[in-house]
């Protein structure tokens, strides 16, 4: 049935009412979609929220996302989505998104204090441009960074990398992936010479044993979760164990629940190696064909600032790794016995016993899967070793079923944080700023004169803000995250470098986030189907999507503001006259024309983008420069997996990811590869090899012996209390997008502080009622729940971190892993009283 | 002034009249509100009483309409009914899909009440029964086509108690368990959480007076194994000891797995 | 009638705050009350909660209204402590000062049923009573029937009384429609059709009055000059009667009618200052009765 003109009009008017009435009107869409279904144009696109990657359908109709289902042949979700992904179609569509770039100004002019204005882009370019040229003039390269995202497309990240590293030669580029996977990828890098898992989510249904280590898996993944639980079910003898420092939804599966003293887990997982080895369990003949020993430096601080008391005490720094024989190894886990290990960890030794069995037996096919619980941890890198060990030794890893597998936060923390590599010290296909021969590759593929690459790693997260907070980063560029909420310690280190005079700062977001109103300069963004992406998920799987509808006002893709923004300057403004010099031919030319029209990211010209229905879709980027944007950069990108330095880590051509929905890189010949490093599923494993870490020369894993080490900040007598922080199923992204959803709001409005009854009583609180929550660095007032989804232990708090009106990262401290500077956001001391 | 006799008829007559019509006229009064207290009498399905309140007919008794309770509610949920809600005029109720009860510990409606309409005896707020959930449609409900939506789950202040998750098979998918939501009526308040969590556009999980939302054995029946639980043994023994032919290496097992092997 | 009510106003020589002084104190003493009440939920002072039906004062004072409470002893509910003591101290109060002070001077439909009243006088609207006064005691009696057949407030599912009270304390609109029906019931069926012949609660209220101390009195009736103000202004005339004409029969001067509400309207209306506020136990008067009667016929 046709929309008539009238009743269109009607449904238009009602919705702008809405709109400007500050209402989402929820049937709104479905009355569209119950008149007109037919004209309905579906297409693919993978969801924007967590790494799990659930592939949905999303309806277009009028330029507008009207509905989404989740895709029934997507291989990870099989239509099916969790509460967020039910609600994908709404989040673009919340009543403030920003439409026009916003500038404090007072009197037409620029002023720190002023007041949000808005503004043309050009104007903002232009305030931006002079910003960072002088940034650049007067301290150099090092004054400009950039904090990026796990939410970026894969070229997003790509396009960020070249303009920051190659551009303006400043390696000040991290992604909020930091905060989330970075100790996973240093725990990767140091125990097989590759980032990212071996296994993939088939593991779940192979598996005999699961065993969750710090991962709320039922809240924070909940396909995967239903896959697990699935297995649980109808496979005989299947195992869950879960670790955590708290009960919550996991627990309701468990076999085997145990709740840890925080910061135990080390002790636990050295136990468990130490059990194999003193049973005699461990697979000999794997260890000695495959596995080299070494150890790493301990009590090495707590990444905190260097006069911090905790950082002078330190005897040891970084990660150097030293060669040790087996029974060094053995030797240094000897004191991890059954008995130590759970008074310290207050777990009871028959569940450890246990858990170490299940490790131990030949039998049993075991998967681990962790995510912030390790991760974000000031022994991160070591923990997820730790684990590694384990398998390593038992031999259980490479293959259907025996995995060890970091899960991600983020939609593409694997695909652009980690695989592009826009971390500080990163460079794409797991090659890093600090090896020459890795920075001669980039800047050979990127036709750089050698030597524009800067050796010396940039800022990351956490050093950003103490650097903006100390004035030595001033112009400094945020996009798809929400830091100001996200970075602990936020008002002590986060905040003072943002409202610091001598610096200026850029947030690019769809919506005034806490971090946006932070800012000098808000440009309004497009997101997710308002432009052509691509995500990988945590099993390696990339997906991409097609742009589906424009995006509101004058908003503009991340992609579209950095490659513009390269418009604006010269090389000469940017690069000194020696490296010029040595590509005279660069002479004059903008970054743009050396990073972007460089012959192979504008090697493919515009074309009309449809899919085999005949549908046609925009490109808005395509549009504003005059080539296809996404797919000279993704060529230009695959290159690094193809013919770089590393192996293994090719990804398909860009026109095969449109059809397919999600391949799992390596992808080698039109193959996908399940699991990494074994003969067979893995093509670059030698025949005869059986198994092979070919991330490292002699083709051997790492285990890594590390102790237990206490946290930065542990419970005392004034701050009695461990706060560890976290998510809801509800929310995710800071809460930003699924905030803005009526029905999500409504399912979780506000954050809330989980306790033990027995602590609120004590402190004479009851459920419901308002208290303060305080650290050494600030307080916080929300309601008590002694009930619901998370029961935390006695000494211990939980809060989540998504609610903007209560900045639980006010009171956590910015302690983080010395190796992989991602914050620990699970431990600092805190005391709750009433408010 | 000297009163005749006629006079004195006339006047009463007239008072006999002017008797019967005012008790025609209450009569009719009295039969018309009859009818509509009749009506009036039981809880609407969308309205639910505070915790505490005595089964309907005995609140609506007892519930003088003071509206004390809704003063001490410190989330201002609970309302008096105006004369077009559907609840009785006066008395206190909520809607669970616009704001459901709290739950507070020290439930300060029951310790507002000055009769006995709000039962005293609930010192316990688990304990109240303000209604009864039920995942009414199961067709639109997420959880049981597979989604992880489980909002209703989550919201419960008796998790795992009043809503418990009972993971099944999904078929369809061929590996995603399903989460079926199922509330459990000796541990569900009546809060109205869940209701109002619901994210579809008409909850598919409603809190209704536990009248309309709870099934009553017939008195002629009792689940048996029930029994013996409460019991603690069989009602009726004892049993012989079975004893049954079977070939070697088998054992038969009366009670339980039937037909199996030696355990070696 | 109406030339003498106007000359009887223009040769009146009290000023026209005299003549509605107990009037203004009725008035102030009603929007106190509902003040009081709202207070809490408007300005979060929290003097009084509740209701009239009950309410608790400083979170000390219970007060219950003993009419809807033995309408729940009617319907067969056993009664708290609180509210039985809440209710002895209404029922106390009510016979110090006259159980139908409750009327005139709580009562918010008595500002509905006082402006009909005028109203009517002004309009010369002359449509009079088809219901006799004790109607009310019919009903009142009905409505603890109800109470005791269906086991249920039955009366209080439609008792404008507590609908109008309750509306505007707690903000349900409808009670101003009530208010408006109640009104024009007046106004256009009949005088004093709902406080003076039907409305239960008043005649339950009366009942308090058989004991009721504080009372009016014509202890002036010898002052008298027959110009029917105060039974033209008073909605319950027939209590005026035995108290002011009854000298010769030497009847108290105390006006002991059970429905007389205290309201002071003949006090302010007086001219010759026949009444005033006495109690039920001081019967006399001034001397030398009824000189100014004859000259006035």
């Amino acid at each position: 049935m046709k929309l008539t003109r009238r009743s269109f009009i009607k449904t238009n008017a009602i919705a702008a009412t809405a709109a400007a009435a500050g209402i989402t009107i929820p049937g709104i869409n479905n009355a569209i979609a119950k008149t007109s279904s037919k004209q309905i144009r579906w297409d693919k696109a993978p969801c924007r929220f967590c790494g799990t990657g659930c592939s949905v359908l999303v309806g277009t109709k009028d330029g507008r996302v009207i509905a989404t289902q989740g895709d029934p042949d997507a291989p990870v979700n099989r239509g099916l989505n969790c509460i967020k992904g039910y609600f994908l179609s709404k989040i673009m569509y919340g009543k403030d998104r920003l439409t026009t770039p916003l500038l404090r100004m007072t009197d037409g002019q620029y002023d720190k204090e002023g007041e949000f204005t808005p503004i043309s882009w050009d104007k903002a370019f232009d305030v931006m441009a002079d910003k960072w040229k002088e940034a650049i003039k007067k301290k150099g390269p090092t004054s400009v960074g950039m904090f990026g995202s796990g939410q970026w497309t894969v070229w997003e990240g790509y396009a960020a990398s070249k303009l920051f590293k190659a551009g303006f030669r400043s390696n000040n580029l991290d992604p909020n992936a930091r905060h989330c996977m970075a100790s996973a990828v240093g725990a990767f890098m140091r125990g097989f010479g590759a980032d990212e898992p071996m296994g993939c989510y088939d593991d779940l249904e192979h598996a005999d044993v699961f065993v969750l280590w710090g991962a709320n898996m039922a809240e924070m993944h909940p396909i995967l979760w239903s896959r697990l639980s699935d297995t649980r079910l109808t496979k005989e003898g299947c195992e869950v164990h879960v670790l955590s420092t708290y009960k919550h939804r996991c627990f309701d599966l468990a076999d085997n629940g145990m709740v840890f003293t925080p910061q135990t887990d080390l002790a636990i997982a050295n136990y468990i190696a130490n059990y194999i080895i003193q049973t005699k369990a461990y697979k000999k003949d794997f260890v000695n064909k495959h596995v080299n020993f070494k150890k790493t430096p301990t009590d090495i601080g707590y990444g905190l600032r260097p006069e911090h008391e905790l950082e002078k005490k330190k005897t040891g720094t970084g990660g150097k790794l030293s060669g040790i024989s087996f029974d060094e190894y053995k030797k240094s886990v000897e004191k991890y016995t059954l008995e130590y290990t759970s008074k310290l960890s207050g777990v009871p030794e028959a569940n450890l016993l246990a858990l170490a069995k299940v490790y131990a037996d030949p039998d049993k096919k075991v998967s681990s899967y962790w995510t912030m619980g390790f991760n974000q941890h000031t022994r991160g890198v070591w923990v997820n070793g730790l684990v590694y060990n384990i398998h390593l030794l038992m031999g259980k890893i490479s293959e259907p079923g025996n995995s060890p597998f970091s899960l991600t936060g983020q939609p593409s923390a694997c695909g652009t944080a980690r695989e592009v590599g826009t971390f500080a010290h990163r460079l794409p296909a797991d090659l890093v700023v600090k090896k020459k021969p890795h920075r001669d590759f980039a800047e050979k593929v990127w036709q750089l004169p050698e030597g524009t690459i800067p050796e010396k790693p940039g800022y990351h997260a956490v050093l950003q803000n103490r650097m903006l907070k100390d004035g030595k980063l001033n112009a400094y560029w945020v996009m798809c995250n929400n830091n100001m909420q996200a970075a602990a310690n936020m008002n002590e280190e986060t905040l003072p470098g943002y409202r610091n005079p001598e610096n200026f700062i850029v947030v690019s977001d769809p919506y005034p986030t806490v971090t946006a109103q932070a800012a000098d300069l808000i440009l309004p963004t497009a997101m997710w189907t308002e432009k052509e992406g691509a995500y990988g998920n945590a099993e390696r799987r990339t997906q991409f999507w097609r742009q589906q509808v424009s995006a509101p006002g004058d908003s503009k893709s991340d992609l579209w503001q950095l490659v513009e923004f390269s418009k604006r300057f010269k090389v000469e403004e940017v690069w000194p006259a020696d490296l010029i010099a040595k590509k005279p031919e660069y002479k004059g030319k903008t970054l743009f024309d050396v990073l972007f029209a460089n012959g192979q990211v504008n090697k493919y010209p515009k074309q009309a983008i449809t899919d085999d229905n005949g549908n046609v879709y925009p490109n808005d980027e395509m549009d504003a420069f005059g080539f296809y944007l996404q797919k000279g950069l993704f060529e230009e990108y695959r290159v690094f997996g193809t013919q770089g330095p590393k192996k293994g880590h090719d990804l398909g051509e860009f026109d095969t990811y449109h059809k397919a929905r999600g391949l799992r890189w390596p992808v080698v010949d039109g193959k996908e590869t399940l699991w990494r490093y074994r003969e067979g599923y893995d093509p670059f494993v030698k025949k005869g090899q059986d198994v092979q870490f070919y991330g490292f020369k002699d083709g051997r894993a790492n285990i890594i012996t590390a102790p237990y080490e206490p946290a930065a900040e542990s419970p005392d007598k004034e701050y009695d209390l461990w706060l560890s922080t976290g998510r809801v199923l509800e929310h995710w992204h800071s809460g930003s997008m699924t905030r803005r959803v009526p029905e999500l709001y409504r399912a979780f409005p506000d954050a809330v502080m989980f306790i033990h009854p027995n602590d609120a009583k004590k402190r004479g609180l009851r459920r419901g009622m308002l208290a303060k929550v305080a650290s050494r660095r600030g307080d916080i007032e929300l309601r008590v729940e002694t009930r619901g989804r998370n029961r935390p232990p006695e000494g211990l708090i939980f809060v989540p971190w998504f609610d903007a009106g209560r900045l639980i990262n006010k009171l956590t401290l910015d302690a983080t892993d010395p190796l992989s500077k991602e914050t620990d956001y699970k431990k600092c001391a805190v005391k709750v009283m009433k408010a | 002034m000297s009163l005749t006799t006629p006079q004195t008829s006339m006047t009463r007559r007239r008072l006999l009249t002017e008797t019967a019509r005012t008790v025609c006229g209450v009569s009719l009064v009295g039969l018309g509100l009859g009818f509509y207290t009749h009506n009036a009498r039981s809880l609407p399905a969308t309205s639910l009483r505070p915790p505490g309140a005595l089964e309907e007919s005995r609140f609506l008794a007892a519930c003088i309409r003071c509206g004390l309770c809704v003063r001490d509610c410190p989330y201002d949920i609970l309302k008096l009914a105006d004369v077009v809600d559907q609840a009785a005029t006066g008395t206190p109720f909520f809607q669970a899909r616009k704001a459901p009860c709290e739950m507070c510990e020290d439930i300060p409606c029951v310790a507002a009440c000055p009769t006995k309409a709000l039962d005293k005896s609930l010192t316990n707020i688990d304990h109240s029964r303000m209604g009864l959930a039920v995942l009414i449609d199961h067709e639109t409900c997420l959880n049981f086509q597979g989604l992880r939506c489980d909002v209703c789950h989550r919201i419960c202040p008796l998790i795992n108690e009043a809503i418990t998750l009972e993971p099944q098979h999904n078929k369809r998918s061929g590996k995603h368990a399903l989460f079926i939501p199922v509330v459990h009526s000796d541990k569900c308040t009546g809060c109205g959480k869940c209701e109002r969590a619901c994210v579809l556009e008409e909850a598919a999980i409603k809190v209704l007076p536990i009248n309309l939302a709870k099934g009553e054995l017939g008195q002629h029946y009792r689940w048996g194994w029930k029994e013996k639980e409460k019991a603690g043994k069989s009602l009726v023994t004892p049993d012989t000891q079975h004893q049954y032919n079977l070939p070697k290496g088998l054992q038969y097992d009366h009670a339980g797995d039937g037909l199996k092997k030696d355990q070696l | 009638m109406i030339t003498l009510l106007k000359s009887t106003v223009t040769t009146s020589g009290r000023s026209r705050l005299q003549r509605h002084k107990w009037l203004l104190i009725r008035r102030l003493t009603q929007l106190s009350i509902f003040t009081l009440f709202l207070l809490g939920p408007l300005a979060d002072i929290w003097i009084i909660k509740g209701n009239l039906s009950a309410s608790l004062t400083l979170e000390l004072l219970p007060l219950t209204d003993p009419y809807i409470l033995v309408q729940s002893l009617f319907a067969g509910q056993t009664l708290t402590a609180v509210a039985i003591s809440g209710a002895l101290i209404i029922s106390i109060f009510y016979i110090l000062v006259g159980g139908r002070v409750y009327c005139s001077w709580v009562c918010p439909i008595n500002i509905a049923t006082d402006c009909a009243s005028w109203l009517r006088k002004k309009l010369l609207i002359k449509s009079n009573s088809l219901f006799p006064r004790n109607t009310r005691y019919w009903l009142l009696g009905l409505t603890f029937l109800m109470a005791l057949f269906t086991g249920t407030l039955s009366w209080e599912l439609i008792n404008p009384v507590s609908l109008v009270q309750r509306g505007i304390i707690y903000g349900l609109w409808t009670s101003a429609f009530i208010m408006l029906a109640i009104f024009l019931f007046d106004l256009l069926i009949s005088r004093d059709a709902w406080c003076g012949h039907i409305c239960p609660v008043g005649a339950f209220y009366s009942l308090f009055a058989r004991f009721g101390i504080l009372r009016v009195s014509a202890y002036n009736r010898n002052q008298c000059d027959d110009c029917m103000d105060c039974f033209v202004i008073c909605p319950e005339e027939q209590v005026i009667k035995p108290a002011l004409l009854g000298a010769e029969k030497n009847i108290s001067p105390v006006i002991l009618g059970i429905n007389c509400t205290n309201c002071g309207r003949c006090i302010d209306v007086c001219d010759k200052n026949v009444f005033k506020f006495s109690n039920r136990f001081t019967h006399t008067t001034t001397s030398n009765d009824f000189p100014n009667r004859g000259s006035s016929q």
